[in-house]
C-alpha cells in the first residue's frame, strides 16, 4: 500500500503553519499524528498535493491547568499524552480513561487529539467526555482566531466547522467547573482496538444525594456526538435513585438515532445507550470524575 | 532540512522533491534521502534493509510493523519517514545487543510464544517498551500492552507468559486476564 506523491512541510511557528495553509489552498492537508489522514490517502480517499506537518510546534503539546480558564490540552497531544497527564490525572481523571479506550497502545502514541476531533467520525471516542466536560477549542486562522463551543463544532459524519484552507484547531480547553465526576463508557466489539458501537459520557454536579446539573453526551448513535437533553431534564433537582437513572437512561435512548451497519443493530445501539446511560450516571455519581 | 530539487520534468509533471533526513536505527547514524511520501516501515525494509520490521495489514491494525520511535512503540506504516527525521528508532535487529538474545527474546524462545513467527518481532518491541517503563507490570498490564500486535496463531497464552517470565513475574493465564 503507498502512498500518492506530495511536498512536505515543516513549519516552525503556527503563524507560518496557516500562512502555508492559506498559500497551498485546499490541495495541503494538516498532519498531526496521521494515524487517519494517512490511512484516508492509502485508501485514495483523499489526495494532497502537500502535507503540512505540525510536528515542529511543541507549544501545542502541552497539558496544562491555568488558573480561571481551566486545563488547557494542545491539540497535538497524543491519546497517551492524555493517559499519562499528571493534570489530568489531578482535574479530570475520566478524560485519560477515555483516551485510553481509542485504539491500540501503538495509535495512541501518534494519534492526537486535535486530529480525533477534526476527523469528526461519529464513532470517536474523546467527543462524548469533552463535550460532556463542556468544552470549548480554539481554531486559528492566518488572521484570525475564535473560540467554539465543542458541542456546535460537529456538522455531520466527517463534517466540522472548520476552515480546511484556512484554520488550524490548537487547543481544548476543559473550563474550571462545580462537576463532582463524571465518566465515559464504551462498548466495543473487542476491549482494545474497536470502533465503539456505542459510546456514553455522563457529567454531573451533585449535592449531596441532589443531582445539581448533569450532561449526558452519546457518541456512535447520531451524525455527530449528541446531547441528551431529554434525559438531563429527567434529572434536574433529583435526589438520584437507581430507578431515577433507569428513567434518565429510557429518555436518553430517545435521543438517539443510530443505524445499523457492520458493528450492530440499530436496535441493538439504542439499547445500549439506555444501559450505558445508566451504568455511567451511576459511576459518576458514586465515582466521581472516573 | 536539506531538500533535493530535481528540476527534470518526468510524463507526468515535475518530478517530485527529495529530502534528506537522519535517523538513528539501533544506535547508528544513518542519513537518507525519501520522497515526501515515503513511510517508515518501507525506508527501514527497503533502504536499511532491516527486514526484521513485518508489513501486514498497513492500516495500523495488526501491529507486526511496530518499532520504538524515541522509545515509545508505533505503527512504522502509519509513520512517515520525515516525521521521524531526527529520531531514535529501535527495530528488532537492535533488541540482541552483541548478537547475545535479550531477556525477552530468550524468555519467548523458552515458552514456546513463537509460532509462525510474523508478530513476533513486534511483540518483542511492544514488550521492551512496557518492561523500560514498568519492569514488573501485572497480567492485564502486559495483555493491555500487546493489544495492539495480532497473533493469528493465537498464541497469546505463551505470549504472555514469556513476557512475564522476562519481568519476572507470575502469569496466571490459565484463569484469563482482563486487559483493560
Amino acid at each position: 500500500m503507498f502512498l500518492p506523491d506530495f511536498d512536505y512541510h515543516a513549519p516552525e511557528t503556527l503563524a507560518e503553519a496557516c500562512d502555508l495553509l492559506r498559500d497551498l489552498g485546499p490541495s495541503a492537508k494538516i498532519l498531526a499524528g496521521g494515524t487517519d489522514l494517512l490511512i484516508k490517502m492509502k485508501h485514495g480517499l483523499v489526495t494532497p498535493r502537500a502535507v503540512i506537518s505540525l510536528k515542529a510546534l511543541d507549544e501545542l503539546k502541552t497539558i496544562t491547568h491555568v488558573p480561571g480558564r481551566g486545563v488547557v490540552i494542545g491539540a497535538r497531544a497524543t491519546h497517551n499524552d492524555l493517559v499519562n497527564s499528571p493534570v489530568l490525572h489531578e482535574h479530570f481523571l475520566s478524560v485519560s480513561e477515555a483516551a485510553h479506550k481509542m485504539a491500540n497502545n501503538q495509535i495512541r502514541n501518534r494519534g492526537t487529539v486535535g486530529g480525533n476531533l477534526v476527523n469528526a467520525i461519529p464513532s470517536a471516542d474523546l467527543p462524548p467526555i469533552l463535550i460532556a466536560l463542556d468544552a470549548w477549542i480554539t481554531l486559528v486562522g492566518s488572521n484570525t482566531s475564535r473560540t467554539v463551543p465543542l458541542h456546535t463544532f460537529f456538522t455531520g459524519p466527517s463534517c466540522c466547522v472548520i476552515d480546511p484552507v484556512d484554520e488550524i484547531l490548537t487547543e481544548i480547553v476543559l473550563p474550571d467547573q462545580p462537576t463532582t465526576g463524571s465518566t465515559y463508557l464504551k462498548f466495543g466489539l473487542r476491549r482494545s482496538g474497536a470502533l465503539s458501537v456505542t459510546g456514553v459520557a455522563a457529567a454531573v454536579t451533585m449535592d449531596g444525594d441532589t443531582i445539581v446539573d448533569s450532561r449526558i453526551c452519546l457518541g456512535a448513535v447520531f451524525p455527530v456526538p449528541v446531547r441528551a437533553h431529554d434525559a438531563e431534564d429527567v434529572l434536574r433537582g433529583k435526589t438520584w435513585s437507581d430507578e431515577l437513572l433507569a428513567e434518565a437512561g429510557e429518555a436518553a435512548s430517545c435521543c438517539a438515532l443510530p443505524i445499523t451497519d457492520i458493528r450492530g443493530t440499530a436496535e441493538y445501539r439504542l439499547d445500549l445507550v439506555r444501559v450505558l446511560t445508566k451504568r455511567a450516571l451511576k459511576r459518576a455519581i458514586t465515582e466521581g470524575h472516573v | 532540512m536539506e531538500t533535493i530539487d530535481d528540476t527534470r520534468k518526468t510524463t507526468a509533471g515535475p518530478k517530485p522533491k527529495r529530502y534528506v533526513i537522519d535517523l538513528t536505527v539501533n544506535g547508528d547514524p544513518r542519513t537518507v534521502v525519501v520522497k515526501g511520501n515515503a513511510l517508515l516501515v518501507n525506508v527501514l525494509r527497503d533502504e536499511l534493509d532491516l527486514t526484521g520490521t513485518k508489513k501486514g495489514c498497513e492500516l495500523g491494525d495488526c501491529g507486526s510493523c511496530t518499532v520504538l520511535l524515541d522509545g515509545t512503540p508505533v505503527d512504522a506504516c502509519l509513520v512517515l519517514a520525515l516525521e521521524a527525521d531526527g529520531s531514535e528508532i529501535v527495530t528488532i535487529e537492535g533488541v540482541a545487543a552483541h548478537g547475545e538474545l535479550d531477556r525477552l527474546q530468550a524468555a519467548f524462545v523458552d515458552k514456546a510464544a513463537v509460532q509462525c513467527g510474523y508478530c513476533t518481532p513486534g511483540m518483542i518491541l511492544s514488550a521492551k517498551a512496557l518492561l523500560a517503563g514498568n519492569p514488573h507490570p501485572t497480567e492485564p498490564e502486559i495483555r493491555a500492552a500487546i493489544a495492539g500486535n495480532l497473533c493469528r496463531c493465537t498464541g497469546y497464552v505463551n505470549i504472555v507468559r514469556a513476557i512475564a517470565a522476562a519481568a519476572e513475574v507470575e502469569a496466571v493465564v490459565e484463569q484469563g486476564g482482563e486487559a483493560r
